[in-house]
Formats: C-alpha cells, structure tokens, sequence
C-alpha cells in the first residue's frame, strides 16, 4: 500500500474532480435555494390545501431515487431535444432536488415564526413584503439555517451520482485512477478522504450553530 | 415540437419483471434496516460504555457514514475490500454499503432519542437491582426506539432510495437494475425509468404510511 504508483499528477486529477463535485454542488445549491424559498413561501401562504398540488409534485423529487430522476432527466432532456450537456442536465435536476427539500426546510422556517409576532408587525402598519422581509426572515433563517447547512451537506454527497450521466467528479476521478492503477484501498480512501474533509467541518459548524441557536437560548 | 413516440406499452409489458425487482429492493432494503438497527443500537451502547476505544469506533463509524457519500461506502465495500482478498458479490456489497450508512445516521438518532428519556429511568431500574446491561435493555432500550420511530421510517425510506445505487457496482436484480437492463436492450430509457420511478415513489409512500399506523396502533398511549 506504501509503495504506490499514485503520481502528483493523479492527485491533481482528484482534485479537479473535487472541483467538479463542488461546482455541481454550487449550481445546485444556489438554484435549489433560490426556487425552495419561492416554492416554501407559496406553500405556505396558499395553505396545505391549495398548495397540495405543489405538495405533492415536490414530494416526487423527494420520493424518488436520485438517480432515476438523473436517468429520466437526461433522456427528457435529449427527447425535447434541448441539447444539454450532462453539466446542465445533472445541474438542472439537482437543482430541483434541492429545491424539493429546500422548500421543506423554508416552510418550517416560516411556520415556526409565532403569528402574534407577524401580526403585530402588521398592526404597526407594515406591508406584507415587510413584514417577510424585516420579521420573517431573519427569524426564520435562524431556525432554518443549520438544516439548511445539512441539506446543502447533503447535495454535495448526493452529487456523487451524477457520475452516471458521464460527468468526472470526485467518485468518478477515482473510479478512473482505480481502473489504471489498480489500487482499489489506496485511491478510494484518499477519495473519502477528500469528502470527509469537505463535508466535517462544515458538518460541525452546522451543530454548533444549531445548539448556539436553540430557540431557548 | 419533438418527434418522439412514447412507447409505453413495451415498459407496462416488462411491468412483472420490474415488481419482481421492486420485491428485491424491498428485501434489500429491509435487511439493510435490519443489520443497520442492530449495529446501531452496538453503537450506542459502545458510545455509553464509557470506554476510551469502543467510543472512538462509534464516533469514527458515525461521522464517517454521514460525511461520506452512500455511494461511496458501497464502492468501498465493492472495490475496496478486494485488497484484503474480499470479493462481494454486488448485492452483499449493496448490502453492507447500505447498512453501513443506516447504522451511522440510525446511531445518530438513537443519540437523540436517549436524550428524550430521564437519566432516573435508568437508575430506577438499578434501585430495584437490575444489573446496568439489564436496565439499559429492559427499561431505556425500548423507550429509546419508540423515540426514535418516526427518525428511523425517515431512513427506512432513505434506504429504499439507496437500493437504486447498487445499479453502479452491477447489481442487476433489483428494480434500479432491471430497469436498466431492459433500458439497454430497448433504449427506451424515459419510459422504463418513468415507471421504475412510479413504483419507487409507490413504495416510499406505502412504507411511509404503514409505519404511520404502526406507530398509531402501537404508541397511542
């Protein structure tokens, strides 16, 4: 195991394929964000019945593996004839997967803002948006903020899969180095390695963010 | 707009096939909940032993199975054992790979749960002279999983979602599987996948609601 034909170059190649696991991981989280807080806000101002329709299609993303919605995202994608890349592709149903769980997150966010104090926001004159705005969202991001550092956590090991659409991340980069070197051990541990490092700290801040924040602080 | 024929009737025909499958990702599933509660609840009580080395195996196995990717855990258990001379056939690496990553976030859980029962619990049972393995399994241990119930369904679906990963170290008899044989013989991938991701949706919310009256008709008290 000491003795291994691993060059500098290999580790360079696990690098870029952390890059790779990263970008999608970014893209992902940033556009699942931005549509879960939309989808989480409308769900909750519709109330459980009117917004069941939008429950329902977000609990598809959530029900069924991820890679079956890679699968059947890639090969929509070349049906419509919409010319995607595999980045795109595994971009675009990250994204929605994300958002799915995102807007869970939101919701709970949201409804965990006592209604006295919106209202008394509301009695002192305050429109809707400002109440969402200066009320709402600060205290709701406090609730949400060390699930959401989870989820995003979560993305970034789910986004191992998107190796199936052809696209060389970390998981993949290894696999390749696994195939030439053939030193199955060495390469994925070095891989897990690498995972376990972006995801730990991030993981612990996260707790210490969720006991520092506790509602009863 | 797409000159595109779906052809359904070539998925619903291999629809036996898949339910065949989907009984295999049930199994697998089930197996790997079992085997992930067992390890979880050794975990657990490694974690309470108090000693200096069964603590750290729990945390090591903890932290590790929730930051790495589950797909990396069952390319290791796939890939990675062969140094040692360990060739798992893909479903016993699906196996250990999944049941690794449940014991890891199931340990987790437990940790909660105990958090929610009264250390007087416990010492009520040594009063009355119990031994402290006595009153962890009679007293806390079932206290414990009633806590964490819902928690573990959560997983028990996470699991059934796992399952579809063994499709990338060759597994081909469960649903994920199947599904993408029959989608290499047919390239009628939207098709397959589309039902295969019906039937995993089917299943999720099936197990979701059976646990649901489970925890009703046990735990209503």
């Amino acid at each position: 195991m000491f003795n291994t034909a691993l060059t500098w170059n290999d580790l360079a190649f696990l690098a870029q394929g952390a890059g790779m696991t990263l970008a999608v991981t970014a893209v992902a989280v940033t556009a699942g964000t931005l549509l879960g807080i939309l989808f989480g806000v409308i769900r909750f101002q519709l109330g459980p019945y009117w917004a069941a329709p939008l429950t329902l299609l977000l609990d598809v993303f959530r029900s069924v593996p991820l890679l079956i919605q890679l699968v059947l995202g890639s090969a929509f994608q070349s049906i419509v004839k919409l010319g995607w890349g595999a980045f795109t592709t595994s971009g675009v149903v990250l994204s929605l997967y994300t958002a799915a769980f995102c807007a869970e997150i939101v919701r709970g966010g949201i409804s965990s803002v006592p209604v006295t104090t919106r209202r008394a926001a509301r009695s002192l004159g305050m429109t809707w948006w400002q109440d969402m705005r200066y009320i709402v969202a600060p205290l709701a991001t406090r609730v949400s903020l060390p699930s959401w550092i989870g989820l995003t956590l979560g993305v970034m090991k789910d986004s191992a899969l998107v190796l199936w659409l052809g696209l060389v991340e970390l998981l993949r980069a290894s696999q390749i180095l696994v195939t030439r070197l053939q030193e199955p051990l060495f390469i994925l541990l070095i891989c897990g390695a690498i995972y376990f490092l972006l995801s730990f700290p991030v993981a612990r801040f996260g707790g210490y963010l969720e006991k520092r924040w506790s509602p009863n602080d | 707009m797409f000159n595109y024929t779906f052809h359904w009737n070539q998925a619903l025909r291999a629809l036996p096939q898949m339910l065949d499958g989907a009984v295999v990702t049930l199994q697998v599933a089930v197996l790997s909940m079992v085997i992930g509660v067992a390890c979880a609840i050794a975990l657990t009580v490694f974690r309470l032993s108090g000693s200096r080395i069964l603590g750290g195996i729990a945390t090591t196995w903890v932290e590790v199975a929730r930051n790495t990717p589950a797909l990396f855990q069952i390319y290791m258990a796939h890939f990675g054992l062969g140094n040692f001379g360990i060739h798992l056939s893909p479903y016993t690496a699906l196996l250990v790979g999944i049941a690794f990553n449940n014991a890891g976030y199931l340990a987790e859980n437990f940790r909660g749960a105990l958090k929610a029962i009264p250390d007087t619990q416990a010492r009520a049972g040594r009063s009355l002279g119990m031994t402290s393995l006595q009153a962890f399994r009679l007293i806390v241990l079932p206290q414990m999983l009633r806590v964490a119930f819902l928690p573990a369904t959560n997983q028990m679906v996470w699991a059934i979602l796992m399952t579809s990963l063994g499709v990338t170290v060759g597994m081909n008899t469960d649903l994920a599987g199947i599904t993408q044989e029959l989608n290499a013989r047919s390239f009628r991938t939207f098709e397959f996948f589309a039902l295969a991701a019906v039937i995993y949706y089917l299943i999720a919310k099936a197990v979701t609601l059976a646990a649901r009256a489970f925890a009703w008709r046990m735990f209503r008290y």
